[in-house]
């Protein structure tokens, strides 16, 4: 690379920030000195407008618009910088400290990330230039596929995309059905609430995983591949298009790949909406133009797939590790990680968290290491309550848990899954049968409707969860819910069906007080579960400032000036106006 | 919306039969489209993408004529638009309002902004107002989890919402839209 700055402008609305820069420079002819990009994930999602420089490395966050006359001044032309010292990312980051020192990024150990932020992703060479791509070159013609799925089973590579299926094995597989023809395809319907981990790999380096899906061609003998990405997407559709045509120019799709017989060709397939085509079934007939309902297995989609052909299907995170282990072997893979689960895993970090954003961890890692020093604490400093992962198909993990190493299998005693990745961090005021009623309400929503464990039970279950968040609920519903989602976990056909009760059973298994106290003291003790809520006035705390009464839409606030009001029960309705204008803390939830 | 959409409205839901839907014109650019897919297999989900790109929605008319064109039963057809959720059978507003009901966004209020903007609008979840300017719709996640909760109006975010913030911003569109 040359010597020139590359100035990084991410935010929201990039557009807005990058133009004004951009034309700024041109203004001062200082446009030809710096590269300029956009770029949309930092992973350093509390922040707005964040600009990074490299190879200086400072990260300048909440940068205004009058502020890019001095950015312009310190940053480029000065290269010290003191009027915007308050606003880098960290204030005990010193310029020239790299990034692995920064307290956000101290922990993480990127893999998957690599280029994420790093590379313009709009341009195939600077993918090129960081190795990329010589990973396929190295295998097309130094290794027969046996040897590329040695060197997977070495390193010990696992589906990323929930089911922590050995990678291996799926290729070793496909590679065996005898067939003309063969398919790869690559999952990128991420649809988990609060995961967006996929967009990221796609959005920042959609050259590995189109790496990625070159050699699982060639290793399994398939000379088409699908990427099935949500239209939700539209700018990871985007630098696909462009990543595809690029590599196509570049002759690394196509015929011929680097002049060998090897041929491969990527198509892009929109996704339209459905979280059920996650499910590789429900994917398959999708891309064949159908409704995408699962279908029942074996036949594995490694047998009979997209139209009835040996298939191989991997996640996004698989297809973008795989460049980075054959480029650097196995065994050095195989290094990072715990016992049965190897390499880095990334993490969607949100919720009640200060630095919610994009991790990328080692697995081993404990959830408190990614909680409390990756994440740093949670807002407002509250106490932490459970953190919810896996997303719909997972669990929560309550506090006694969390120096547990994150691992496929520990995940898994612990009633949740690694799923794709979705971390949720949930404090005192989250109540532990409205989260799950959330998420069994987003299972509900999504079932497909085509087996009835999952289309009737998901529905009963919601509704006694709806009947014990109102203050309905009886003992013996506990039992039910338990038992309805044992059936359904052990009768559904996929695994929307097979998951949607975990959330359910992992808070009863570890707030089960908690449903008890709905059902027997109809209480909620966060104050989530609006008709358990009584709103009161604490007459100590109360200054008599009239701003509640004033606020009240039913006028169930009385009380003269200057002296302590007092809520009529009676008319109440609970809304929580009062409890969020009061300044003083005197409106108690009880 | 910068394009001018393509109009259909002259012939009525009513009048068409199967036999006349091959006479309904359609775009160039959907023509198009459907003369490079036409042979693909797996083509319909990326067609109906297609139509759904220039019409906003797919119009009962459109999906009879592509019944014809690829020879499948309109009753196929129907069942993939109804199964995915990103397809809609009715016109959606000039301002598609997109409330985020990630889990993020739900933990921080989301379900709030979405019931002060019924009550603000008059429409439910799905709804277009009377004037045809808004159009209120639930989605899963717009992927900026730290800025929740967060609406989205066509392609701009409204990050870190309180529902207080709503009829100012509403009141900017309509203001807009009546221009």
């Amino acid at each position: 690379m040359d010597n020139r700055k590359i100035i990084f402008i991410g935010c929201q609305k990039a557009g807005n920030l990058y133009d004004l820069i951009n034309k700024k420079l041109v203004d001062e002819n200082l446009r030809q000195k710096v590269h300029l990009r956009k770029f949309y994930t930092f992973g350093l999602y509390t922040y707005k407008n964040i600009i990074k420089v490299w190879p200086d490395n400072i990260i300048i966050t909440n940068i205004t618009e009058d502020e890019i006359d001095t950015f312009i001044e310190e940053v480029i032309k000065n290269g010290k910088i003191t009027k915007l010292k308050d606003k880098i990312y960290k204030k005990e980051t010193h310029p020239l400290i790299k990034n692995t020192k920064v307290e956000f990024y101290h922990k993480q150990f990127r893999v998957v990330l690599r280029n994420s932020g790093v590379i313009n992703p709009e341009d195939i060479n600077e993918y090129i230039k960081r190795n990329g791509y010589k990973a396929l070159a190295k295998i097309l013609k130094e290794y027969t596929p046996d040897q590329v799925i040695e060197e997977l089973k070495k390193s010990g590579l696992r589906g990323r995309g929930g089911g922590g299926f050995p990678t291996w094995m799926k290729w070793n597989c496909t590679k065996n059905v005898e067939s003309d023809i063969k398919y790869v395809i690559c999952n990128a319907d991420e649809g988990d609430p609060g995961a967006y981990m996929d967009r990221s790999i796609l959005e920042g380096d959609p050259h590995s995983v189109l790496e990625g899906m070159i050699i699982a061609g060639y290793t399994i003998g398939a000379k088409q591949g699908f990427i099935y990405v949500r239209a939700e997407y539209p700018l990871a559709i985007e630098r696909l298009e462009k990543a595809i045509k690029q590599a196509r120019e570049y002759g690394l799709l196509g015929e011929n790949i680097l002049g060998t017989d090897f041929s491969f060709d990527i198509e892009l397939r929109l996704g339209a909406g459905a979280f059920v085509c996650g499910e590789e079934t429900a994917l398959i007939a999708s891309i064949e133009g159908k409704r995408g309902m699962p279908r029942p297995r074996p036949p594995y989609p490694s047998i009979k797939g997209l139209w009835d052909k040996p298939t191989l299907i991997n996640n996004v995170e698989t297809f973008a590790n795989v460049p980075v282990i054959l480029y650097k072997g196995g065994d050095w893979y195989s290094q990072i990680g715990y016992e049965n689960s190897k390499g880095t895993k990334v993490f969607a970090l949100t919720g009640k968290i200060k630095n919610s954003g994009l991790v990328e961890v080692p697995m081993g890692l404990t959830l408190r290491e990614i909680i409390f020093d990756v994440g740093g604490g949670l807002t407002g400093n509250r106490k932490f309550k459970a953190v919810q992962t896996g997303g719909p198909s997972g669990g929560v993990i309550p506090e006694e848990y969390l120096d547990t190493p994150i691992a496929y299998e520990t995940l898994q005693n612990l009633g949740s899954i690694m799923g794709s990745g979705g971390m949720i961090v949930m404090d005192n005021e989250d109540c532990m049968i409205d989260v799950a009623k959330f998420y069994l309400q987003f299972a509900v929503d999504e079932s497909c409707g085509k087996c009835s464990p999952c289309r009737i039970g998901g529905t009963q279950m919601l509704s006694i969860l709806n009947k014990i968040s109102i203050g309905h609920g009886e003992m013996e519903d506990i039992d039910k819910l338990i038992s309805i989602g044992k059936a359904m976990q052990k009768a559904s056909l996929c695994g929307l069906g097979q998951t949607a009760p975990n959330p359910v059973l992992s808070t009863l298994k570890y707030f089960r007080d908690e449903y008890e106290e709905h059902i027997k003291d109809k209480r909620c003790r966060a104050g989530k579960c609006r008709e358990l809520v009584k709103y009161a006035i604490d007459p100590t705390k109360c200054i008599g400032c009239t701003l509640c009464a004033i606020r009240c839409p039913v006028n169930a606030i009385s009380g003269e000036r200057k002296k302590p009001h007092v809520i009529d029960q009676s008319i109440c309705i609970k809304c929580g106006e009062c409890y969020n204008v009061c300044k003083f803390g005197a409106v108690i939830k009880e | 919306m910068t394009h001018e959409k393509p109009h259909l409205d002259n012939v009525a839901d009513k009048e068409i039969t199967f036999y006349k839907a091959q006479e309904i014109p359609l775009p160039k650019e959907l023509e198009d489209f459907i003369a490079e897919w036409k042979n693909k297999p797996g083509n319909l989900i990326m067609i109906l993408h297609k139509v759904q790109e220039i019409y906003g929605y797919i119009p009962r008319k459109v999906a009879m004529k592509i019944s014809k064109l690829l020879n499948e039963p309109l009753a196929k057809i129907y069942g993939v638009i109804t199964f995915y959720h990103l397809f809609k059978l009715n016109k959606p507003g000039r301002y598609k309002i997109s409330v985020c009901m990630g889990t993020a966004c739900y933990l921080k209020g989301g379900n709030d902004l979405l019931m002060e903007l019924e009550n603000l609008l008059g429409i439910g979840v799905g709804g277009t107002t009377e004037d045809g300017l808004f159009s209120l719709q639930t989605v899963r996640c717009v992927g900026c989890c730290g800025l929740a909760p967060v609406i989205m109006i066509n392609n701009d975010v409204y990050g870190n919402l309180t529902k207080e913030k709503l009829p100012e911003i509403l009141g900017k569109y309509k203001q807009e839209g009546e221009e």
